[in-house]
């Protein structure tokens, strides 16, 4: 499949740009999340991964912002330049034709198989009674949308996805789990995502996929990048069995 | 050529400068705290500034070296001893095979970096051979350093081996000399007990209370016992925002200084988060990063308000210093 090109809408509002400290500027696209704001904020990404500008050394995309780390030893050529000033004003000059790239959308959907309910999403029958539903209804629509991975962040790996059924919303446990194991598929408040290391955490556990979303061997570590689409996939536990065989 | 540690230490690992372009995808940048102390160890034995050494916290390792290394120990000062006997910090030192190096008292600061001529040679992990814990990955099997392990280090450079062996030349009687010349207190600062850090203000710094940006700069706060490679929390004046609008997650970095709900602020570090959803009220400077890296549990903090042009301009002094600082090594070993 090849990816689909589109056109950019207008963004609701001027791109604003502040300092994060004095080796970063972040460019604020919004203050809500929207697909509008993702679009321009992957273009402008995806723009300045092709044509860097002086001094740059990293890209962080978020909900709404994208920041950009520089290094003020080179911005700022021998003391020419102050390097805040001139990191912004190379950014300025280039957004209008970085959020007039067309942007290829991700064709592929990722899928994620997910084991839910019983040792796997031991808080599945939590999640039922707060939101009134029966198990099976929270897995069925659970695994129904299609959702878009909107930053990465967290952990390594961890996915913030957009689109969960409101129906869903459930609050984050009050007693935090001392160990989540990598690969639970929790939801906290309107939120869902995968956790991508064993760590401490308060989400309902609704399920775990047999995959692993991170792994520093791997030429690109993350299985998940911001922009991509995915879905969850239900599956048994036997299913989940033969996935970890495979994965190990 | 190799280390072999005896006895680990609190917490030693592999660090050098970090692991960068991986943030997009969570993966954090993690390095040394202190950057300058290992760069500026790394230039007095000849290496890349980048090059990985050991990261020691307050009680250090022993550490024997089975061939004839050249080192330098910057950072804190934790009572650094070759076969016994007191060593100079911020110095080249040469020793001879089966050396040993063993740490005493704290006496100064929390980490103490040890740089090797040829640098700790464990494979990188994603470009970067820095230890990041939580992951486990980097450095050596991605853990602190434990009895037993054996560290390999790269061959010296051309300007290490003739420090080396200009060093090798004085030792008459014992089996290590060092240089008694060191880069002077810009570079290589003592410690301070209760130190002024500089910092900007955040991005949501607009949205605190008139009192509570008052109180951040004007009163100390103490560094609590959760502190550590991710972060400081800070116990001190509440600090309140006059907002309860939740934020969206977005970039933080070394030196952002967060307030949770609590009003009690926490300063992130070296093995930051990547990105966090916390009011970010302030951002230390690069060139104070190091003073924050040292500081200990129990200690007071000041923050003291710069603009961002001061800030810059103390980040480019700095990278001056260690450059004059790299001509003079090169100079000294004749390349």
């Amino acid at each position: 499949m090849s990816p689909t090109p589109e056109l950019l809408p207008p963004l609701p509002a001027p791109v604003r740009l502040f300092p994060l400290g004095d080796a970063a500027v972040v460019l604020e696209f919004g203050t809500s999340i929207s697909p509008e704001t993702h679009r321009a904020i992957q273009a402008v990404r995806h723009y300045l991964t092709q044509h860097p500008v002086a001094g740059q050394r990293e890209l962080v995309s978020a909900f709404t912002t994208l920041t950009v780390y520089y290094d003020p030893w080179q911005l700022s050529e021998a003391g020419r330049y102050q390097p805040y000033e001139r990191a912004a004003e190379l950014l300025r000059q280039l957004l209008p034709a970085a959020l007039a790239t067309t942007v290829a959308t991700e064709a592929a959907l990722v899928e994620i198989p997910v084991c839910y309910g019983g040792a796997f999403g031991p808080d599945l029958a939590a999640v039922a009674a707060h939101t009134g539903l029966s198990s099976e209804e929270v897995v069925t629509r659970h695994s129904a949308p299609e959702y878009l991975v909107h930053m990465m962040g967290f952990a390594p790996g961890f996915p913030y996805l957009g689109g969960l059924d409101e129906r869903l919303a459930t609050p984050r446990r009050t007693q935090p789990r001392p160990l989540v194991p990598a690969g639970a598929v929790g939801i906290a408040g309107a939120q869902t995502g995968i956790y991508s290391l064993p760590t401490p955490g308060g989400w309902q556990l609704i399920g775990r996929t047999p995959l692993q979303l991170f792994n520093p061997e791997w030429a690109q570590p993350s299985r998940l990048r911001a922009g991509q689409r995915l879905r969850f996939v239900p599956i048994s536990e036997a299913e989940f069995q033969q996935f970890q065989r495979y994965e190990s | 050529m190799s280390l072999s540690i005896i006895r680990p230490g609190l917490l030693t690992t592999v660090q050098d400068l970090g692991r960068f372009g991986y943030q997009q995808d969570g993966i954090i940048v993690s390095g040394a705290m202190d950057a300058t102390a290992l760069r500026v160890a790394n230039l007095l034995v000849g290496n890349a500034e980048q090059a990985a050494g050991l990261e020691i916290t307050l009680l250090g390792p022993k550490i024997r070296f089975e061939a004839d290394h050249l080192i330098a120990l910057t950072g804190a000062h934790l009572s650094p001893t070759l076969n016994g006997q007191p060593v100079g910090l911020n110095r080249p030192v040469w020793m001879a095979a089966g050396t040993e190096l063993a740490f005493g008292a704290p006496v100064a600061g929390s980490r103490a970096y040890l740089a090797v001529a040829g640098g700790v040679a464990v494979a990188p992990v994603l470009g970067s051979r820095s230890t990041y814990l939580r992951a486990s990955f980097g450095g050596l099997d991605g853990r602190a350093l434990q009895a037993g392990d054996v560290l390999p280090s790269a061959a010296p450079t051309p300007a290490g081996r003739k420090l080396m062996a200009a060093l090798a030349a004085t030792a008459t009687s014992r089996a290590w000399a060092q240089a008694a010349w060191t880069p002077g207190p810009a570079l290589c600062p003592r410690p301070l007990q209760n130190p002024t850090i500089r910092a900007i203000p955040g991005p949501e710094y607009e949205q605190f209370t008139p009192e509570s940006q008052l109180a951040f700069w004007e009163q100390p706060f103490t560094v609590t016992t959760e502190a550590d490679r991710m972060g400081y929390r800070l116990q001190g004046p509440a600090l309140e925002r006059q907002t309860s609008w939740e934020l969206l997650s977005s970039a933080v970095t070394f030196g952002t200084v967060q307030v949770p709900a609590g009003g009690q602020p926490i300063v992130l570090m070296a093995d930051h988060q990547t990105t966090g959803g916390y009011p970010r009220l302030a951002q230390v400077i690069t060139a104070d990063w190091s003073v924050l890296a040292q500081v200990r549990p129990g200690q007071q903090l000041w923050f003291q308000e710069v603009s961002l042009a001061e800030a810059q301009a103390l980040y480019l002094a700095r990278e001056q210093a260690l450059r004059a600082l790299r001509r003079g090594i090169e100079l000294i070993g004749g390349k």
